[in-house]
Order: C-alpha cells, then structure tokens, then sequence
C-alpha cells in the first residue's frame, strides 16, 4: 500500500483576539466584555511590568542576584493564570511571575529566590504549585505525575506547565507529552516561543514548522496563539483546561512572544541578535494594545493608568522593603529540611556549620 | 510464616503497603499484566487493579520525573527501574528534583518515592544489566538508599522505604532474588533505616558490606574461622544515611577493617567508610584498612564477571593480609 499525500493533520490553529493596535480581531469570549476582569488581567500585566522593571534595577545596584527578566511575556503569564482555577496545579519555567502574582505567590517570595533565599519556594499562597524550574525542561514528568494523580483520585483538576522554546528540544518534554497522551492525563502545556533560547534562535532548534506541531507525535492538539494578546492567551487555555477537566486529555499551546529582554542580567543579547528584530518585537509587545483595547471601550484613560502604575510601584516598594529587612536563615537551615528527620550523622556537620556562619 | 526468596519477600511488602495505605501506587515498565520482568510485583495488578500498578511508557527519566509529580501531590509512588544500568537517564530527575524539592521548598513541597531497581551482577546478565551505582547515589545529599542482603531484611527495609517521608533508592542484590528462601512474617513491621546489621560476631577484625556479596563475605568469615581468624561482619543496609556508630564500635573492639564492595574501588563507598573510620579510629586501628572490590575497569560481559566480581578467596586473602600487618 501507498500513500501519495500527507495526512491532513498538518493545520495548526491560530488565535488571535487583539492585534497589536488593539483592535479586536475575532469574536471575543464573555469574560472579555465584562470591564472588571479585562482590569484585573491589565492591572495583573502591570504589576509584572512593574515589578520586573524593579528587580532589574535592583540586581543592578547589588540588591538581587542574577534575574530573569519576563518583559513582553506579560499577557502570556497573566493569561493563563486567569484561565486556572486555584486548585489547579502550576509548573513554572523561571520567568512566570505574572501566573506567579495571579495565584497569590507575593512579589516578596519571587524576590526572595533570586535574592538566594530558599524561603521565596515557600510559597505564600498556592502552596500545592511546583517552585521555579532551572534545569531546561525537567518540569514536564513532573506536571504528567501530577496530572496522572489528579487522574487517578478522579478529581477535576489540572496540570499547567510552562516551557520555553529551548525546552521543547529536551528529551523530558518528549516524554511527558508522550506519557499524557498515551493515558490521556489533564496536563495543558504552554510553549512560550519568545524567539530565543539565550542566544540560540527557535531556526535552530527544530526544523518543524511550528512548535506546536510537536503535539501530533504525542496524539493530542497543538494550536498556536498570539502570546502578546492576553485576551487569546486567557480563551485558548481555558479551552483546554475545560476539554482536559472532562475527561478528553492534553493540550499543547505554543504562545507566539518575543523576549524583549535579555536572557537574564548577566545576558548581553546585542551579541547575537539585531536591535531591528527587537524594535519590530516592541511594537507588538502586550501592554499598550491592552490599554488601547481598554480605552477603546471607555474603560482607561491617562489618569486611572497613571493610578495604576503607582499602585503597582507602591506595591512592589513594599515588596523590596520587607525583602531588605528580612535577614539571612541562620546555617541550620541548610538542615532543617533536607530530609524530613536530620540523620544522626549530620548533627555533627549541622554544628560545625553553627560554628562558621560566614560573612555578612 | 511463609518460606521465601528475596523476591517474593519484596513483591509481598509492596503487597502489604498497598493494601494498607490507599496512596501507595506501584509503577514502571512491565510492572503490570507481567509482573515485572524479576516477578517482584507479580500479581498486584491483579490483586489492585490497573489504577494503582502502572505500566508507564519505556522512559526511565520520565518514570522518575512522573513519580516526583505524583508524590507532590499526596501519592506514595513505588517506581521500579528494570536494572540499575538503566538509571543514567532518571538521573537528573533523582539528582535535581526528587533529592531538593523539600530542602528547596523549605518543606512545602515532600517527594516520598522509592525507586525500586535491580543492583549487581552474577546473573550472566547481557550488557548493561549488572551495574552497581550506589557510590553515585550516595553522593546526593537528600536521598536514602537501602539495600538488603536477605529476603527477611528486603521485606522489612521495603516497608521503611514505603513509608519513609523521603525519596528512598531500593536497591535488590539481583544475585540474591532467588538464592535460596527464608521465613519471612508478613507482619507489617518495618526495620530501622540507619542501622547496620550484624551477621556475623567476631574479634580480630571488622569486614563492612552490603547486598550481594554480604555471601562472599560470610563464605569467606568460616573459611577464615577454622584459620582462628575470627571476623565480625557488618551488613550496612542502609548505604545513605551510614550507621557509622556501629562501624566505629566494631573497629574500635577489633582493630581492623576490610571494606567489601562489588562497585569500582575508585570513589567506591568503600572509600567514603574508610576516611571516616581514619578520621574516628585511626588510632584504634592496628593495621592499615583495606578495601576488596570491583576492578576499576568496565565490567566484562558475563563470561568474564565471576573475574571481576570479588570472590571468597580474594575477600580472605585481603582478612589475611590484614592480619598479618
């Protein structure tokens, strides 16, 4: 037997609510028209664009370790915090503050990680989300675990896991996605395709034609969407949440942004990458077709986002200020919680530590 | 009570925790219709249903990673790994996520996964089916690693494992799986999970082991009784944490210590005993320790294993060497 033409799967939706000017571009979802949550997702993008504003300059005047900065991802992570329920279950890459701050996770704790700080894992609220995720893709089985329990336990819960365009080259992506197709698991992945992965562009990563594609292999949809428009982010996740609570298995989203930032502080990108490429991205970028969209329907106008941003700014001072005055764990706490009981022997290696607390 | 091998005893602790604790979920490749390719959890799919014994994709970093999810979220996940040599891939998930998720969650956040795995060779196993990796293991801070040397000690570390609130890395001495039976209680009682094992008394010298070759050792301990060489064995069971009063008690009375151990010498845990013993003992000892263990080459394909397995004669031979320092 032959087969002369591909099968017809090849088709990836794509969706987009908002374009970049911040007209509506398709039919909008309920939740769009109703004036207060189109404020709750503009004011949560803020508070990210606000807050990440901050944590730079505080890195760069040595007040915060090595940062990732999320500026242009804003509508990709506050879109899909709004689409969770809270009995949801997160599993971030490092950059996801604005799904982070939705859930209740307090710029206070994400200060605390990167200012070296175990405690900022201990998330404040929404203490049933995995911490940030360092090492490239290694979330993934984690999220499937998670949604094989929920599976199992028969509860209407969901496993939302990020990943960046370099993580979809990891083997551990592969396999969770294989893993949640073959038993069908309540996993939504989002890919947040900024562009980069550091310094090496999507065109070398893979030669699929999108990354969502990568959903076929795994017997589950893929569909792209307009990562910088947070109204589509918000729909198309909750699509998938909805089809993954009843029952009809995963869904792998590819949101199209564009890291507008470096890597991270100690990335230099006008190394590798044409500051054209990046002024095209900005003009794409997610807050200002927001606020066009918001004033468009009589909801925004200079003086409430002005209102706005020093709400945000006294928020996030707040924020700095109680990380400041917070002091560094004493050496137990590297013993406290390695094992739920410290072994005998390591009481010894606890109090040799007591003894040598380092500097500062 | 039930005569059984090693593991019979480790499929029925598996059994028994099932069947008490709703939570705990039996997982791996062919661990379900099969029962696992060494039997050891013949039957509980079974018994339990396919709900709760899994048959996962052949993936073992997936496997690892899956688990670590699964355990987040309130499950007691018991992970079979087909051979040790087949963990490289899981690794990652061990070392990064499944050892730190509660130190770097301040406790928020626990992984209490046993990952079940075949260790060791003398099974004339193909390639790959005869690692023994526990050094690396025993690297991560974070972790437990048990390994039993007998089907009485495999059900009852078992069930410490299962019920450990840490991630526990159960290594079954394949050697030992069906070597010969012993009466096992299936009564539900868990043994320590920091102490060693005393299988054998003695007063000349210390001979430290676990798993496979705690045989060797015993075989060569009567070899060396009827010398007048009287050695006090010490089984550790627990590799991570180290029982290591036990040892330096042991040492102290005797005044020699052979280390055992089927692994490479180099960066083997036979090393890690014998600087602490040095640290502790040194001047308690009256001969220099000696280790037995693997060559530091790759392990032959199995016609040549018994080679490089440390045998009887090898394990006496270093006893004697010692004492006549």
């Amino acid at each position: 037997m032959t087969r002369d033409a591909p099968d017809a799967q090849g088709t990836i939706p794509y969706i987009q609510l908002l374009d970049a000017a911040g007209r509506v571009a398709a039919p909008l979802p309920g939740f769009a028209t109703d004036p207060d949550q189109l404020l709750a997702l503009y004011r949560a993008m803020t508070l990210a664009r606000v807050f990440d504003t901050k944590a730079v300059n505080l890195q760069r005047t040595g007040r915060l370790g090595t940062y990732p900065a999320c500026l242009g991802h804003e509508a990709t992570h506050v879109g899909v915090g709004a689409a969770m329920r809270a009995d949801d279950t997160l599993f971030p890459v490092y950059r996801e503050i604005g799904t982070l701050f939705w859930r209740g996770v307090t710029p206070r704790d994400v200060l605390l990680y990167w200012g070296g700080d175990e405690r900022g894992s201990d998330f404040t609220s929404s203490r049933h989300d995995f911490p940030f995720c360092v090492p490239i893709g290694s979330q993934l089985p984690h999220a499937a675990g998670a949604a094989l329990a929920f599976q199992l336990r028969g509860e209407a819960r969901c496993a939302v896991a990020f990943i960046g365009d370099g993580g979809t080259s990891q083997g551990a992506f592969y396999e969770a996605l294989n893993f949640a197709g073959a038993r069908s698991l309540p996993l939504v992945t989002i890919v947040v395709n900024n562009g980069w992965a550091i310094s090496v562009p999507v065109s070398a990563q893979t030669r699929a034609e999108t990354l969502a594609h990568k959903a076929f292999a795994a017997g589950m949809p893929g569909v792209q969407v307009d990562g910088n428009d947070v109204l589509a982010v918000r729909h198309v996740v909750e699509g998938a949440l909805a089809r993954a609570r009843a029952g009809a298995g995963p869904t792998l989203i590819e949101a199209l942004t564009y890291r507008l930032s470096d890597h991270t502080t100690a990335d230099d990108a006008g190394r590798y990458r044409q500051s054209s490429e990046v002024e095209a991205a900005r003009a794409k970028e997610p807050m200002i077709r927001t606020r066009r969209y918001l004033e468009s329907v009589g909801a925004w106008d200079e003086q409430r986002e002005q209102a706005l941003r020093a709400e945000c700014a006294a928020q996030v001072e707040a924020a700095v200020a109680s990380y400041m005055a917070t002091p560094k764990m004493g050496t137990d706490a590297m013993f406290e919680h390695l094992y739920a009981e410290l072994p005998r022997g390591l009481g010894r290696q606890r109090d040799e530590a007591r003894r040598y607390p380092g500097k500062h | 009570m039930a005569q059984l091998t090693m593991v019979e005893a480790i499929q029925q602790a598996q059994a028994h925790e099932m069947a008490r604790d709703p939570d705990v979920v039996v997982m791996g490749e062919d661990v379900g219709v099969n029962g696992g390719v060494f039997r050891a959890t013949s039957g509980l799919q079974q018994q339990f249903g396919p709900q709760r014994v899994l048959d996962t994709p052949l993936a073992e970093g997936l496997i690892a990673g899956a688990a670590i999810g699964m355990a987040a979220q309130g499950l007691k996940p018991v992970a079979e790994i087909q051979f040790m040599g087949f963990i490289y891939p899981a690794f990652d998930q061990v070392a990064s996520h499944m050892a730190r998720l509660r130190n770097r969650t301040r406790g928020r956040l626990t992984c209490p996964v046993v990952m079940r795995m075949p260790h060791g060779g003398g099974i004339h196993a193909p390639e790959h089916h005869s690692e023994s990796l526990e050094a690396l293991l025993c690297h991560h801070p974070g972790l437990r690693v048990l390994c039993p040397s007998s089907p009485a000690r495999a059900y009852g570390l078992l069930l410490a494992a299962i019920r450990s609130p840490d991630p526990v890395m159960f290594l079954e001495p394949v050697r030992l799986y069906r070597n010969s039976k012993q009466e096992v209680a299936d009564d539900g009682v868990a043994l320590p999970l920091e102490s060693c094992f005393r299988l054998r008394a003695g007063s000349d010298v210390t001979i430290v082991c676990w798993g496979a070759i705690t045989v060797e050792v015993q075989k060569a301990a009567e070899l060396l009784a009827a010398e007048k060489i009287s050695c006090e064995v010490l089984d550790l069971g627990s590799l991570a944490p180290i029982d290591y009063e036990t040892i330096f008690d042991s040492v102290v009375r005797t005044g020699r210590l052979v280390v055992v151990h089927e692994a490479p010498r180099n960066g083997g845990l036979g090393a890690e005993i014998a600087a602490n013993v040095s640290e502790h003992a040194l001047y308690d000892l009256v001969a220099p320790i000696r280790r037995v263990a693997g060559y530091d080459t790759i392990m032959p394909l199995y016609r040549l294993e018994n080679a490089w397995l440390p045998g009887v004669e090898r394990i006496a031979d270093a006893v004697r060497a010692t004492m006549n320092e």
